[in-house]
C-alpha cells in the first residue's frame, strides 16, 4: 500500500471498516482530509484510528426541487480537532443542530464506503 | 514593509455590456464588446493594449484567446482563476506591471453567457472528493453552512439576511441596467423557496449573462485622457482555504487581513470610505464582509443592516448598482464591483450617485469565502 495515494489509503481503510485520520507524530496535531504531508510544517504524517466522536459545527438542509426530498449536510468537528463535511442520519434533517454530539459510522453508498454520523445518545 | 504603488495607476476606461440575457453570444463575444467599449471610453483602441488580463468561464487560456480575438500581441497577460475575486487580483498585478513599465495600457476584461448557455452557475473546478458524496449544492450549501454558524454565534436572523436582499433590490431599482428590478419585500424574501437552509432563492445571487472591462494606465498619462481618472490607492488579497470544510473559522474571512493591508497602503481608514462595492454572492456575504471590511464589529453585521441602513438613503452606500443579488452575476462578479466604484467616483451614477463620493472599496470574493481581495479607489482629491 506504500505507493497508494493518501486518498486511496483512506478509502482502503474505510473498506476495512476503519475510519482513519492522520496526525503529525511530533506535534500530535490531527489532519483531515488525507494528505502527503502535514499542512504548514511539511512534516510526515501517520495514520491513527479516529474516535468517531464529534460535534455538529455547522448545518444546512438542502432542498432539491420536488419530488426529491430534502436532506442534511453538516460540518462535523471531530474530537481530535479537524472538521469534515458529512451528514447526520437518524434524525430529521432540520432537527440537526449546531453543538449536537454525534458518532461516526461507515456506510456503503454509490458502491463506496462513506463516513456519516448519527446522534450520539451517550453510553460507551 | 509591503509597498504598493499608491495612486501610481488609474482606471481611465470602464464599461459593462450584455447585463441580463444575451442569447446567441459566446462569453468571448461579450468580453470583447465590453473591452472595446471600455477602450473607447478611454479614447483608445485594441492595438493600444500591451497588458491583457482576462477571465472567461470556460477557457483556461482566456487571455490568449481574447488577445487573438482583439488582434493584439500583449507583452504581459494573465488569466488567474481565484474565482470571483480574480479581477481584483488581476488589477493588483496590472498596477504592478504598469508601475514597473512592463506594460503601458492594461485591459482587464470578463464575459460570461452562463444564463443563456446553461441557466445555472458555471463552475470552473472539479468536485472535491471529501465533500461531493454528501451532495451539497455548489456553492450555495457552503455559504449556507457559514450562515448557520453566523446565526448560531451571533444571533443573526433570516430577517436580517432579507434586509440585505431588499436593500440590493432598492439600489437596483435606481439602475436601469440592473436585471432584477421588480419590487421585493422582506416577507417575500422570507417566504421564498428554500434552497439550502437558511438561504432561500432571494438570498442567492442572480444567474445572468454579462461582461465588464476596465482600462488602466500610469497616472501621469491618465490626467491627459478624456475621462476623470480613478486612482488605485491600494490593493491586497489573501486566501485561507479552497473548500468550506477547511475554512479556519466559518464566520471570519481573509478579508479582515487584506482589507487592513489595503487601507494601510491607501493611507485611509474605514471612516474615509464613501462607497462600498462588495461581492454579495449570497446575503450572508454582505453581513460578513461589512464586518470583515471594518464597518462594524464582528457579529454586528446583522444588526448593522437593519432598518434599510445599507439601502438608498441609509447610513452606508453598499452595492449601489444592485450587486450580485439584483444587478448582475454571470458567475464571477468581481469586475462589476470595480466598474461601479469607477462610475461612482466619476460622479456618473445618475439617480444612484452617492453625493461627493471620493473613496470607494471594490471587494472580491472567490471560491467559497476562500479568496478575498480588496481594492481602494480614490478620486483626484485623494492622490
Amino acid at each position: 500500500m506504500s505507493s497508494a495515494s493518501p486518498g486511496q489509503q483512506y478509502r482502503a481503510f474505510l473498506a476495512q471498516g476503519r475510519f482513519m485520520i492522520q496526525r503529525n507524530p511530533r506535534t500530535l496535531r490531527y489532519v483531515f482530509y488525507p494528505r502527503i504531508a502535514d499542512p504548514g510544517s511539511g512534516e510526515p504524517l501517520e495514520w491513527i484510528e479516529a474516535s468517531g466522536e464529534g460535534l455538529v459545527y455547522a448545518t444546512t438542509v438542502v432542498h432539491p426541487r420536488p419530488p426529491a426530498s430534502s436532506y442534511n449536510v453538516a460540518l462535523i468537528e471531530l474530537r481530535e480537532g479537524p472538521r469534515m463535511m458529512s451528514r447526520v442520519d437518524g434524525v430529521a434533517p432540520h432537527e440537526v443542530s449546531i453543538g449536537m454530539r454525534v458518532r461516526a459510522r461507515i456506510v456503503a453508498e454509490g458502491g463506496s464506503p462513506l463516513v456519516v454520523f448519527a446522534p450520539n445518545t451517550g453510553g460507551a | 514593509m509591503e509597498s504598493f504603488p499608491r495612486a501610481a495607476t488609474a482606471v481611465v476606461g470602464a464599461a459593462t455590456f450584455g447585463i441580463g440575457e444575451m442569447p446567441g453570444m459566446d462569453s468571448i463575444d461579450l468580453a470583447a464588446q465590453a473591452a472595446i467599449l471600455a477602450l473607447r471610453d478611454a479614447g483608445l483602441r485594441p492595438t493600444d493594449v500591451d497588458g491583457l488580463f482576462v477571465g472567461l468561464p470556460d477557457d483556461a487560456m482566456s487571455s490568449l484567446s481574447l488577445a487573438e480575438y482583439l488582434g493584439i500581441h500583449p507583452a504581459i497577460t494573465d488569466n488567474n482563476r481565484v474565482g470571483g475575486s480574480s479581477f481584483q487580483t488581476l488589477a493588483i498585478m496590472a498596477a504592478l506591471a504598469l508601475d514597473k513599465g512592463i506594460c503601458n495600457v492594461a485591459l482587464i476584461a470578463y464575459g460570461s453567457n452562463q444564463r443563456s448557455a446553461t441557466g445555472k452557475l458555471v463552475s470552473a473546478s472539479k468536485p472535491f472528493a471529501y465533500e461531493a458524496p454528501y451532495r451539497p449544492i455548489s456553492p450555495v450549501s457552503s455559504y449556507a453552512l457559514a450562515a448557520s454558524r453566523h446565526m448560531h454565534e451571533f444571533g443573526t436572523t433570516r430577517r436580517q439576511f432579507a434586509e440585505v436582499a431588499v436593500a440590493a433590490r432598492l439600489w437596483a431599482q435606481l439602475n436601469p441596467e440592473a436585471f432584477a428590478r421588480a419590487d421585493l419585500t422582506i416577507d417575500e424574501v422570507l417566504g421564498a423557496r428554500m434552497v439550502s437552509d437558511p438561504l432561500g432563492v432571494h438570498d442567492c445571487c442572480l444567474v445572468t449573462d454579462g461582461a465588464a472591462a476596465v482600462v488602466m494606465v500610469r497616472s501621469e498619462r491618465a490626467r491627459q485622457m478624456p475621462r476623470k481618472p480613478v486612482y488605485l490607492l491600494g490593493g491586497a488579497a489573501n486566501t485561507t482555504h479552497r473548500w468550506i470544510s477547511c475554512m479556519p473559522e466559518l464566520t471570519v474571512s481573509a478579508t479582515v487581513e487584506c482589507a487592513a493591508r489595503a487601507y494601510r497602503q491607501a493611507g485611509i481608514t474605514v471612516a474615509d470610505v464613501d462607497v462600498v462595492e462588495l461581492y454579495d454572492a449570497f446575503t450572508i456575504n454582505t453581513i460578513m464582509m461589512l464586518e470583515d471590511l471594518g464597518f462594524c464589529a464582528k457579529g454586528e453585521g446583522g444588526r448593522f443592516v437593519e432598518g434599510g441602513a445599507i439601502a438608498p438613503g441609509g447610513r452606508l452606500a453598499v452595492n449601489t448598482n444592485g450587486g450580485g443579488l439584483s444587478c448582475v452575476h454571470p458567475g464571477m462578479y468581481g469586475l462589476f464591483t470595480i466598474v461601479e466604484s469607477v462610475v461612482q467616483l466619476r460622479g456618473a451614477a445618475d439617480r444612484r450617485q452617492v453625493p461627493g463620493a471620493e473613496v470607494a472599496v471594490a471587494h472580491g470574493n472567490g471560491g467559497v469565502l476562500s479568496s478575498q481581495a480588496v481594492l481602494v479607489f480614490g478620486s483626484e482629491s485623494t492622490r
